[in-house]
């Protein structure tokens, strides 16, 4: 194994030292991997994920973590990293698009399980017709397996985001898996100055005697037990445990707040906050709105920006609280069913001010020109 | 584990459950205990609300009380009948969905591996017919051919008995069930056979009808993939609710089948293994 130093996270986060690189955002998932003390990474590949995976592969061989190897599917590769994580090592995988759908049944599992695995997915379109096109459609079948969902913008965020992952994860209260999204290609495919920390530090190692529930090794007592709640049959007990379970994983989730808070300064990152125009978006749609705000402030249109960070838990107050004094809300989106525009829909007062436009799909990129005639036409009504 | 781990902490005592309790004091944690044994310690299965005469029951028990290392053994299941006896098994077992117990127990087992290097946990798949030969059969077979140290216990009904006796793969030929409506039009897989050809380096088929040699396979199973490779064991369990037959009558059909060659009594065991269990089992008797 390679020689690390352990740090408490907030140096390796903050106070250390970082240095710029010009990397893509799959080599920002090695290095975010390289520093997160990871034991185990399990892979399948997926266009555009493989490369990451290839990289984690690079830093299993170079030493970084102890073990790594390709399972036969994406529903076997989340199966495994389940019963690594069960047995209470740290693990990290990741995957996209139709890799995502195929593995679906697993992620219930995983919040269920209250295992806190790390996984990246790097979206993709899905089938059919066939595509390897950016598209976030598999993130809205996500939002309600349980799992926390973070959305990156950028490199920057992916390598900063999956650290900050383990970590919100690992908390005792919260205990819970960590998807950290990015937009295939957008980010996994091209290059950015990213600030990273030496690689000659590296976060604690995950303690599994801080798990809420034992890990699966018979070094705990008492040992009658299974560690799912289990439904028999036409039982009343167990209808209420598994009830009461499903409320628990749903609290652990909502516990995760103020541990987002700390690590990654919010939930949401809001600029112009006052603006008559807001536009709510998450992953690289951000990005473009930046551009489109940029191309509407030289025009002498005000809008603000309202960058979502976390999609679970969502951050529904705080974006009730900023829509109540704008006048239009404007949620572009990476995939044609605009399952933000929905989510942001059941968090404000009034609907009608939401605008789910413009969405892109099967791929396409988005002009900035596109928002910006949504800015000019919310401005002029 | 270190055996001081079951001792019931001072003061404690009174409000420990009494199955617990009798756990602590005649468990078969590091006793080496065995199926001749029985009736004499704590056994890792009880109350469990599987059918009477089930013959998954009677299986469970017998493997459990063959576990050569019930105090470091970890168990993953599957969906189906026998995943409604796990809660009551005093060793830590998971049920994670159906199908992927072997790809769980890859995972489990390499990271037991890395967190305990200098310790022996086994990890044993034991699951249905259905989970291992057919919705699970790509993660059996895939674990194998990755040389996975895991044992893999299949419990034959020939039957998706949960679900209410849909045919398997492991349903002989010709049968009339649900879901096969003019009989099963294929023949029972030779999951056997597969094994050995998948890169077990243990395989055998029995039923608890003889105990004592199921315990022996179940052993070598065990101890074949501590040290040399993946194992497969396969147990004719019948299911009297699904192919209606009398509770008291399971062992009985299980001979009847036996002498009709319908379900024979196989070991392969290769080169490897071959050594091993015999320098382990030499040992055993020079004691
Ligand atoms: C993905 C999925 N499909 C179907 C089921 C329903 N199901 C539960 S148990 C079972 C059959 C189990 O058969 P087998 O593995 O032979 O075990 P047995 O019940 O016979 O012991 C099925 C189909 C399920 N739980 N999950
Ligand atoms: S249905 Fe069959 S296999 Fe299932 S518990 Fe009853 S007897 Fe056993």
């Amino acid at each position: 194994m390679i020689e690390q130093k352990v740090v408490a996270p907030e140096q390796l986060f903050s106070e250390a030292e970082r240095e710029e690189q010009f990397i893509t955002g799959s080599e920002a998932v090695r290095e975010a991997i390289k520093r997160a003390n990871v034991d185990m990474a399990i892979s399948y590949p997926i266009t555009p994920q493989s490369e990451s995976m290839h990289l984690v592969g690079d830093i299993f061989a170079e030493g970084y973590i102890k073990e790594y190897f390709r399972g036969e599917n994406e529903f076997a590769v989340m199966s495994s990293v389940s019963g690594a994580a069960m047995a209470g090592v740290r693990v990290f995988t990741a995957t996209g698009g139709p890799g995502t759908l195929r593995a679906f049944e697993t992620f219930p599992t995983w919040s269920g399980a209250r295992l806190p695995i790390v996984c990246a997915f790097l979206t993709r379109g899905l089938n059919s017709p066939l595509t390897i096109q950016p598209d976030t459609l598999e993130m809205a079948y996500m939002l309600d397996t349980g799992i926390l969902m973070l959305h990156a913008e950028n490199a920057q965020d992916l390598y900063d985001m999956l650290l900050k992952a383990f970590i919100i994860a690992e908390q005792p209260e919260v205990h819970i898996p960590v998807g950290v999204f990015a937009d295939g290609f957008f980010v996994t495919h091209t290059r950015d100055n990213v600030k990273i920390a030496a690689e000659d530090i590296k976060l604690p190692p995950y303690d599994p005697n801080m798990s809420p529930v034992p890990a699966m090794d018979m070094e705990t007592v008492p040992v009658r037990q299974m560690r799912d709640p289990f439904v028999m049959k036409s039982n009343f007990i167990s209808y209420a445990a598994h009830a009461s379970w499903q409320q628990e994983v749903l609290a652990a989730g909502e516990r995760s707040r103020k541990h987002i808070d700390r690590l990654l300064g919010g939930l949401i990152e809001v600029e112009n906050e006052d603006a008559d125009i807001l536009i709510m978006a998450s992953g690289t749609a951000v990005s473009q709105s930046r551009e489109a705000i940029a191309l509407a402030q030289a025009e002498g249109l005000n809008v603000g920006l309202v960058k979502i960070k976390s999609l679970r838990p969502f951050p529904a107050e705080q974006l009730r609280r900023l829509a109540a004094g704008a006048k239009a809300i404007i949620v572009p989106e990476f995939n044609r069913v605009g399952w933000l525009s929905r989510e942001v829909m059941t968090a404000v007062e009034d609907t009608t001010k939401v605008v789910g436009a413009p969405r892109v799909f099967g791929g396409m990129t988005m002009p900035p020109q596109l928002i910006l005639e949504e800015i000019r036409r919310c401005a002029s009504e | 584990m270190s055996k001081n781990i079951f001792r019931i902490s001072p003061g404690f005592e009174d409000i420990m459950p009494d199955e617990y309790k009798e756990l602590v004091e005649s468990g078969p944690y590091g006793k080496d205990l065995g199926v001749s044994d029985m009736g004499t310690f704590k056994e890792l299965l009880e109350e469990h609300p599987l059918c009477a005469g089930c013959g998954l029951a009677l299986s469970l028990r017998l493997i459990l009380a063959s576990l050569p290392n019930p105090e470091d053994t970890v168990i993953v299941g599957s969906t189906g009948c026998s995943a409604l006896a796990f809660p009551q098994v005093a060793v830590h077992n998971i049920h994670s969905l159906f199908g992927n117990q072997n790809a769980v127990a890859s995972g489990l087992k390499r990271a037991l591996k890395l967190r305990f290097p200098d310790k022996v946990k086994d990890v044993v798949v034991i699951a249905g017919d259905g989970a291992t030969a057919d919705i699970g059969l790509d993660m059996v077979m895939q674990s194998w051919f990755r040389s996975e140290s895991i044992t893999t216990i299949m419990l034959d009904n020939e039957a998706y008995a949960n679900t209410g006796g849909q045919e398997s793969g492991m349903t002989q030929q010709g049968a009339v069930m649900n879901m096969a409506p003019k009989g099963k039009n294929f023949p029972k897989i030779s999951l056997p056979e597969i094994a050995r050809e998948a890169g077990c380096s243990y395989v055998a088929s029995i039923s608890p009808a003889q105990p004592k040699r199921l315990e022996k396979m179940v052993r070598r199973a065990i101890l074949t993939a501590r040290e040399v490779g993946p194992s497969y064991v396969q147990i004719f369990s019948p299911c009297p609710t699904n192919y209606k037959f009398k509770p008291q009558e399971t062992v009985s059909r299980i001979k009847q089948h036996q002498k009709e060659g319908h379900y024979q009594t196989k070991e392969y065991i290769n080169t490897a293994a071959q050594e091993y269990l015999a320098s382990i089992e030499e040992g055993k008797k020079n004691e």
